[in-house]
């Protein structure tokens, strides 16, 4: 008896809540990967001012998204970490040809959350930590990053058994932050305040670079918001954005043609 | 080719097996007393003690992986404890797992154990005690016995939901190969990375299991409400 209340109440509040949700016309869900996570929080309140439509934000790792999407995810948008899983949604009909792009170029940083250590190749070479974090390399472009470098300062093999890996790049940072891993690679943009520990950005020749393209959806071609949105992300106020973020995007114009 | 295929799906069921296997053990042996001890006492604080066990029946494994990522962390207790030998943390490492798996699976093993207990009630102890058996005895020759399908449902239960665990080990893993990476995080792995065939053998494998868990607690449940009668 008390169950069949209960259940009422329970099948009401999420009509409720489902009903509040719909208020809002314009919305576009954009699929975030996790190391553009705070920028794309900044981003979507600048462009909720600037026009009135609202960008529903997920994060998680790429490879994940990219699942998800194959399988009919309801996202609008995509912001990879890469640029093959947006081209490959492209090919494989999921996403449109006209409406891909590269948003921004990715940083790879060393990154320790004491302060004051002074990080570099011979960090990694001398191995002197119990645990590194990278991200999972097959789910996030990020972690593959991270084994490039360590391959290509030729440290991998010592460096295994102290790589723990997370989901996304997001828990990647948080082992670091809790201190659990001494060190990790982790996205510039996501160091706190871009000011707390120590880091290395790691030259840009230790690994292919990364960049991050956007795409628009099948499912969001008739999507107000998603398609204002995939123009303000190329807008110079966003772009402004982006860099003081730690992203370079100085290439991009070039590489968009 | 087929070898490195079954030693990738085998590594992360072996260590789920074992996590199983030493959880449900630590767990029947810690738990026999603690089991006996709230079925038995009068108290007045026990409830609140057995609200604390079944507490991870109610929280979200994030709530538990958040505190244990914590507590197992250099700043926690659990890395003093990493610290006898050398080590930094407790997190990302077969120890830690254990020691969630063990917060987590509690409830599953005392639980069945301590409703066995109760159902034995006041009368056959105090006959056993009557004949001057001594409590020790008494547990071993009257209690243990007949509270034994509590001890095979708390057991099968408590292995089974050890090997289904996942939130926690998601949040304190690492997905380390042969020592974090245990059979839900590998599935989780080959879903995210796209490896479906390989999701799909590991994942079917997990159905068949769960069935004949749940197949084998009816039986014994059948079996003990026949005997009862």
């Amino acid at each position: 008896m008390i169950k069949r209340r209960q259940s009422i109440f329970l099948i009401a509040g999420v009509f409720l809540v489902l009903g509040l949700r719909n208020v809002r016309a314009d919305t576009a869900h954009v699929a975030v990967a996790a190391n553009f996570t705070d920028t794309a929080r900044e981003l979507a309140q600048v462009f909720r001012n600037n026009t009135g439509h609202e960008a529903v934000l997920s994060f998680g790792a790429s490879g994940q998204f990219y699942a998800q999407i194959r399988e009919g995810a309801p996202f609008e948008v995509f912001l990879s970490a890469d640029d093959s899983r947006p081209k490959k949604l492209v090919d494989d009909n999921f996403g449109i040809a006209d409406e891909e792009f590269t948003y921004a170029v990715g940083k790879l940083v060393l990154w320790s959350r004491k302060s004051g250590l002074s990080l570099n190749e011979e960090t990694l070479k001398k191995g002197d930590f119990s645990k590194i974090a990278i991200a999972n390399p097959v789910a996030a472009p990020y972690g593959a990053a991270a084994v490039e470098v360590m391959k290509a300062l030729g440290v991998y093999a010592e460096l295994l058994p102290k790589i723990v890996q997370g989901n996304s790049i997001a828990q990647t940072f948080q082992f670091v932050n809790t201190d659990n891993a001494e060190l990790g690679f982790i996205a510039l943009s996501q160091i706190p305040n871009r000011k707390e520990g120590s880091w290395w950005i790691v030259p840009a020749k230790y690994y292919k670079v990364i960049h991050q393209d956007a795409v628009l959806l099948k499912s969001g071609a008739k999507n107000n918001a998603a398609r204002a949105f995939m123009v303000f992300l190329r807008s110079s106020v966003a772009r402004t954005i982006i860099q003081k973020s730690g992203y370079a995007t100085d290439e991009i114009a070039s590489r968009n043609r | 080719m087929n070898q490195v295929f079954s030693s990738e799906l085998w590594r992360p069921i072996e260590l789920s097996i074992a996590l199983a296997f030493i959880t449900t053990a630590l767990l029947l042996f810690f738990g026999t007393p603690l089991a006996w001890w709230l079925a038995r006492s009068n108290v007045w604080w026990k409830e609140a003690v057995a609200t604390l066990v079944a507490m991870p029946l109610v929280l979200p494994p994030t709530v538990l992986g958040f505190y244990l990522l914590i507590a197992l962390g250099p700043n926690g207790p659990g890395g003093s404890i990493a610290g006898l030998w050398g080590g930094r943390t407790l997190a990302f490492s077969f120890p830690g797992l254990v020691i969630g798996s063990l917060l987590y699976s509690m409830p599953f093993v005392v639980q069945p154990i301590r409703n066995a207990f109760e159902a034995i009630g006041d009368r056959p102890l105090e006959v056993a005690a009557t004949l001057r058996a001594t409590p020790w005895q008494s547990f071993w020759r009257v209690a243990a016995p007949s509270a034994r399908s509590g001890f095979l449902t708390g057991a099968i239960l408590g292995f089974a939901h050890t090997l289904g665990e996942f939130g926690v080990v998601l949040m304190i893993g690492g997905n380390i190969p042969d020592q974090t990476r245990v059979l839900s995080i590998a599935i989780f792995d080959y879903v995210e990375t796209s490896q479906w065939a390989l999701a799909h053998m590991l994942a079917a494998g997990m159905v068949v299991f769960a069935f004949i868990v749940i197949f084998t607690m009816m039986i014994i449940e059948k079996n003990v409400s026949g005997a009862r009668e």
